[in-house]
């Protein structure tokens, strides 16, 4: 039988190390509605969304409730609206009106993102794909709660520099479009390569054309119960360092499986993965900075920060792995910058920089998020920042993004609030040199070697 | 058998566990195991209980024992047993 001392390690993660389930993601297949007609298309999506999803807040609440442990977002995803709106929209505009439906019913179900307005355009773009795209600044600016991402690249189909090129464009546009706020269209847009199907966390879950009908998965975090876990074992070897974070990622994983595995069984939906996620929060004691600090380094952004945050990524993956039945989304350690108390501050300092930041997404398990960056820098600059990352996610065969916001009106030195569970961020410098020439090549980047597996 | 754990934490006073016992009995729940240590100076104490043959439902026992423990001064929480066990069993 459990044991006090048991008991008393799981509540103090939960009370005082900050654990949490970090979202419970309802992914719902839209493809049934697609149709000619517009507005059948939103009466569609409406209705199936609502349908499907009537219950998850209040089902999210009641495990939250049972098991004593917070679950901090309950979301929707949705399939790539490029695919659903194609045969109904024939301008941006139409787009972006079901961009609206989204939003209204999210609203409705009472959950605080929905995912999907996205485009997977890995190897080409369609008319609609890119009507989409071109819709995003609209449909950002008219909508609260709906979260846009184009995948535009793959390890087995190159890079589209076409759609590259395109997305710092779209970027910059939505900075401006949204500029009263700080430009804050930019934190719900992520431009990935290798986007998986099954991811559960904003801005870039969608669901995907893999998936089932309706699929749960779960993300779970806790970097505070990490850095807690290491404070016990500072100055000890490496192995004792890794087996530590393998059994703290272990115990995370468990309690996601299990409010994942519950909310399938109450909602009647499948479950379909967990994503192990060290996933931070402007939260005092929720950083993924602070765990490699805790490992030895001064601030983020030190050298040895890449190496400290690859053993990292590789051990909470470990220790996840057997945890869960099914592992997938994004798992490993975000280092978002505006939603890191560790990260704000190394930034700060002068520890952290944006070229520092693009060596640790060689290792970490997405890319360049939430980095505020000047408002007047050019759109082929920003399209230059994106193709670096995709190539790196390219030929490192994993998942990479960007989700960097050109903050309208402000420059290096500035602070942006974007508030809540997005933060606030120092505003960090770029390389100014230029991109254009190489930019505006067109056409893609062909597939690398090693993706010839056959 | 539905087994919830039963934590409470605080300054240790007179007759905390006789509180919630009387309030567990009055509401058919039967008691399997009781520990208790002290943690960083703080009195923590953990029940496991049976509530197969309870009265309430769990969130209402949450909330009534959560009420019961402002009164005495102490944090009760009421959790599911699977969320331990989940975590520290194999």
């Amino acid at each position: 039988m459990i044991n006090i001392y048991e008991v008393v390690e799981t509540n103090n993660m939960i009370e005082k190390e900050n654990l949490d389930v970090r979202t419970i993601t309802l992914g719902i297949s839209l493809l049934d509605c697609i149709d000619s007609e517009l507005s059948r298309v939103k009466e569609k999506i409406y209705n199936k969304i609502y349908e499907a999803a009537k219950d998850l807040v209040q089902v999210g609440e009641s495990i939250s409730r049972e098991y004593g442990i917070p679950i901090v977002n309950k979301r929707i995803s949705v399939t790539p609206i490029a695919l659903v709106g194609g045969a109904a929209c024939r301008t941006p505009e139409d787009f972006a009106e079901l961009a609206e439906t989204l939003d209204e019913v999210a609203h409705k179900v009472g959950v605080n993102f929905i995912g999907g307005y996205s485009a997977l355009v890995s190897k080409g773009m369609t008319k609609a794909d890119e009507l989409l795209i071109r819709s995003i600044p609209l449909a950002l600016s008219k909508t609260e709660r709906v979260c846009s991402s184009v995948n535009l690249g793959s390890t087995r189909t190159g890079i589209n520099m076409d759609a590259v090129r395109l997305m710092g464009e779209i970027v910059k546009q939505t900075a401006e479009y949204t500029k009263q706020d700080d430009s804050l269209g930019c934190a719900k847009l992520v431009v990935f390569c290798n986007a998986p199907d099954d991811n559960p966390f904003m801005a870039g879950a969608f669901h995907g054309v893999t998936e089932t009908d309706k699929i749960i998965n779960v993300g779970v975090s806790g970097p505070g119960v990490v850095k807690t876990a290491l404070e016990k074992v500072r100055g000890e070897s490496f192995e004792v360092l890794c087996e530590t974070i393998k059994k703290t990622a272990f115990k995370v994983t468990r309690v996601g499986q299990l409010v994942a595995k519950e909310a399938s069984r109450l909602l009647g939906v499948p479950f379909g993965i967990v994503d192990l996620s060290l996933a931070p929060t402007p939260a005092v004691g929720d950083s993924v900075a602070d765990i490699l600090c805790e490992m030895g380094l001064e601030y983020a952004g030190a050298p040895g920060t890449t190496a400290a945050l690859a053993l990292l990524n590789d051990q909470v993956k470990k220790g996840g792995v057997m945890a869960s039945s099914y592992v997938g989304g994004l798992s490993g350690a975000f280092i978002p910058v505006s939603e890191d108390r560790g990260m704000i501050e190394a930034v700060k300092q002068g520890a952290l920089t944006l070229e520092k930041l693009e060596a640790m997404t060689c290792v970490c398990s997405v890319g360049l998020d939430m980095i505020a960056i000047p408002g007047d820098t050019k759109a082929t600059t920003i399209s230059g920042i994106i193709a670096d990352e995709m190539a790196i996610g390219m030929v490192n065969q994993k998942t990479t993004a960007v989700r960097i916001i050109p903050v309208i009106g402000k420059g290096v030195g500035e602070t942006v609030e974007f508030g809540g569970l997005l933060g606030y961020a120092p505003i960090m410098p770029v390389n100014g040199f230029s991109c254009e020439a190489f930019v505006n090549r067109g056409g893609r980047i062909p597939a690398p070697i090693h993706s010839f597996k056959n | 058998m539905k087994k919830t754990i039963i934590t409470v934490v605080g300054k240790d006073t007179v007759g905390i566990i006789a509180k919630v016992c009387t309030y567990l009995a009055d509401n058919g729940i039967n008691i399997l195991d009781i520990a208790q240590t002290i943690v960083q100076g703080y009195f923590n104490m953990m029940m496991v209980v049976d509530t197969s043959n309870g009265a309430k439902e769990h969130e209402d026992m949450a909330d009534e024992l959560g009420k019961l423990g402002e009164e005495i001064g102490v944090i009760i929480k009421c959790q599911k047993e699977e969320i331990f066990d989940k975590m520290h069993r194999i």
